[in-house]
């Protein structure tokens, strides 16, 4: 336990809707974040995402259940004597106050004396890149600078804990980048956790150590970015993290045969159990055939090829009218000629690739 | 005509009925009123046209016995009126602060249902509402009668014509001119900046200090220099409420024109409070504006 520095057990939440309903919005969540550990809490808007986060930095009291941050009950605790700060969607600095002053505000209030808080602002403002900057006011800075100071303000006291809540939505693409790279850069240099809040899975998959996928006020999975993308365990997070050929059936040894009568390979393994199931492959796992045999194949009338630099994406339907992706890298043009020329392809793949989501696990 | 000229153009008709308002029923007025402070007072009323400083001696002290004598009561009366609206603005501003919060919170529909009724007494006549204060106020007033009655107090209280019942029906009069200013700004703040400071360990009362407080300033010294001036000058409600007992600049003013017929010494008088007034306005002018330049250069 001693390895984990925050610990929900059973944390509920419902919140009560104008009509008189109530809406769940943490499910009796259970969930241990290790030390110095870089975990996302990833979902669509509504799956409670937030309310996670801000149930941790005690902005949200929870109808049930415990939150223990480093061993200790932090269920009744206000916010401001949480161990934990936060980096918000809209930074939040505070207008009235310099970079330097927003940045001391938490040593400020724990009384650090002047000269150390100098010192220690100096310092980090230098790790998030804005050093000399003290005197500047938020509206004076950037949409990237304001995020840096909130990311200084906020890890200045040592927290034992940093909570980020879609914290690089409102940045640019290339700064956000650019941002997701610094931000896990930071993380180990400070070594304290991150729970990072957001719902652009891409994101999620380049800075976590983990990540949590979120529906409905429930962890759907929790796992490496690659054991969630490879290996999901029911089809919401295989539809929300990256894009998927779902196939729905029923397992006949080292095939699934659909209900429209699809065949997708797969190979057998200890696990397989009979019964329906859900076979996943990325498009990715599809290549063309005729480049290397011999591997199952679908017959796919396309109906978009679409150029997106370093590959082609293939938009098509099998015979029986189901959707499939394909994505072929961009330099097999000669194949591609062909495909483009008789709107047809055959898409082959490997039933190693193959993942299958057994019906039992489906939440 | 280039754009330029035209948008110039465009100015001048739009600002051109205003001007012409202001210079003609404004400052001209004030020009009079300015010369008339430095003329001697005639002897049935009117003016004498020479120069003549006294009547601002008379206020300050550098008055010749020849002509006119130094009364402190004037430094008396001004320094009154300021304590009272001063305590007009504190009481006024501890009413409507908390208020500005709670309406803040509420629902778009009971937001603009509260602030129909924070302007709902404009809709009936000052006066008519300062005799209900009155009739509620006076020794046979509901106050002292329902305590009688009770047995609280065995004689009616002195009520009314106190600096007190000058003050109670001041804030009354000028609730919704704190009001407003107070509220534009406690509505703008931006609440999460709040959670910001708790997150990093402010608690409740320093997060007010450091944050809510200075974030809503504007709206406070906004409100307490609309409030501030016009009670200062204010003459109805010392009139009313105050009786012959209590005596404030607007009502010494007023008694100058109608009563002792001394324009200028009544003229001098508004002068000494015009420019108290402009002082404080500058003041506060110079303050915003130096924010605002911050603003514009923080673009």
């Amino acid at each position: 336990m001693q390895d984990s520095i925050v610990r929900l057990e059973e944390a509920s939440k419902a919140f009560a809707t104008p009509e008189g309903g109530s809406v769940t919005a943490l499910d009796a969540i259970d969930l241990q974040v290790r030390r110095n550990e870089f975990l996302t809490l990833l979902g669509p808007s509504g799956c409670g995402k937030t309310t996670l986060l801000q149930a941790i930095s005690g902005f949200v009291e929870l109808d049930g259940g415990r939150i223990l941050i480093d061993g200790e009950d932090m269920t009744d605790r206000p916010p401001y004597r949480r161990p934990v700060n936060t980096v918000f969607q809209n930074y939040a600095l505070f207008p009235h106050m310099t970079v330097g002053e927003n940045t001391a505000y938490a040593l400020e209030v724990a009384g650090v004396a002047k000269a150390k808080r100098r010192e220690q602002v100096a310092a980090a403002l230098k790790m998030v890149g804005l050093a000399g900057m003290e005197g500047r006011r938020p509206r004076q800075l950037s949409g990237g600078q304001q995020q840096r100071v909130a990311l200084a303000r906020a890890i200045i006291a040592r927290p034992k804990l940093l909570l980020l809540d879609e914290p690089l939505s409102a940045l640019d693409k290339n700064l956000r980048q650019a941002m997701q790279i610094e931000l896990k850069t930071l993380q180990h240099e400070l070594g304290i956790s991150f729970i990072f809040v957001t719902h652009d899975q891409q994101e999620a998959l380049t800075m976590s150590d983990r990540v949590a996928v979120l529906s409905g006020g429930r962890i759907q999975q929790l796992d490496t970015p690659r054991a969630i993308y490879d290996h999901p365990v029911n089809s919401f997070v295989a539809t929300f993290i990256g894009a998927s050929n779902l196939f729905d059936g029923r397992i006949d040894g080292d095939r699934l045969m659909t209900g429209d009568g699809t065949e997708i390979h797969h190979r057998r393994t200890a696990n397989t159990a009979a019964g329906a199931a859900t076979a996943l492959i990325r498009p990715e796992q599809f290549f063309l055939a005729g480049e290397r045999e011999p591997f199952p194949t679908l017959d796919v009338d396309l109906e978009a090829i679409v150029f997106v630099g370093s590959t082609f994406e293939l938009f098509g339907r099998t015979s029986t009218g189901k959707k499939v992706i394909a994505e072929i890298p961009a330099g097999r043009r000669s194949l591609i000629g062909d495909i483009e020329r008789t709107r047809r392809a055959k898409l082959a793949y490997d039933p190693v690739a193959v993942h299958l989501i057994h019906a039992c696990a489906e939440a | 005509m280039s754009i330029a000229i035209r948008r110039r153009v465009q100015l001048a008709v739009l600002l051109g009925p205003v001007s012409l308002f202001l210079a003609v029923f404004f400052l001209g007025p004030l020009a009079i009123m300015m010369v008339t402070s430095f003329l001697a007072p005639g002897l049935y009323g009117g003016v004498e046209w020479t120069f003549y400083p006294h009547n601002f001696g008379r206020i300050l002290g550098f008055a010749d016995p020849m002509f006119e004598d130094f009364d402190p009561v004037y430094i008396a009366i001004f320094l009154r009126s300021v304590k009272i609206a001063a305590l007009t603005v504190l009481a006024a501003l501890i009413v409507c602060y908390p208020a500005a919060f709670c309406i803040a919170r509420l629902s778009e529909r009971w937001k603009n249902f509260c602030l129909f009724l924070i302007t709902l007494p404009f809709f009936t006549s000052l006066i008519v509402r300062l005799f209900v204060w009155v009739l509620i106020l006076r020794q046979t007033g509901l106050v002292n009668e329902m305590l009688l009655s009770t047995g609280m107090i065995a004689r009616p209280l002195d009520l009314i014509y106190t600096d007190g019942a000058i003050i109670l029906g001041m804030v009354y009069v000028f609730i919704p001119f704190m009001f407003m200013p107070v509220y534009a700004s406690v509505e703008k703040l931006d609440w999460t900046l709040v959670r910001a400071s708790l997150d990093l360990g402010a608690g409740p009362i320093r997060t007010f200090w450091r944050i809510i407080l200075p974030l809503t300033a504007p709206g406070i010294v906004g409100g307490a220099i609309i409030v501030f001036i016009p009670a200062l000058g204010n003459f109805v409600v010392p009139a009313i409420l105050g009786g012959a007992k209590v005596m404030m600049l607007g009502n010494l003013i007023e008694q100058q024109f109608l009563a002792a017929r001394n324009w200028p010494f009544g003229s001098a008088l508004a002068m000494m409070v015009m420019s108290v007034m402009l002082v404080l306005l500058l003041v506060y002018v110079f303050a915003s504006s130096r924010r605002g330049a911050d603003a514009a250069l923080n673009r």
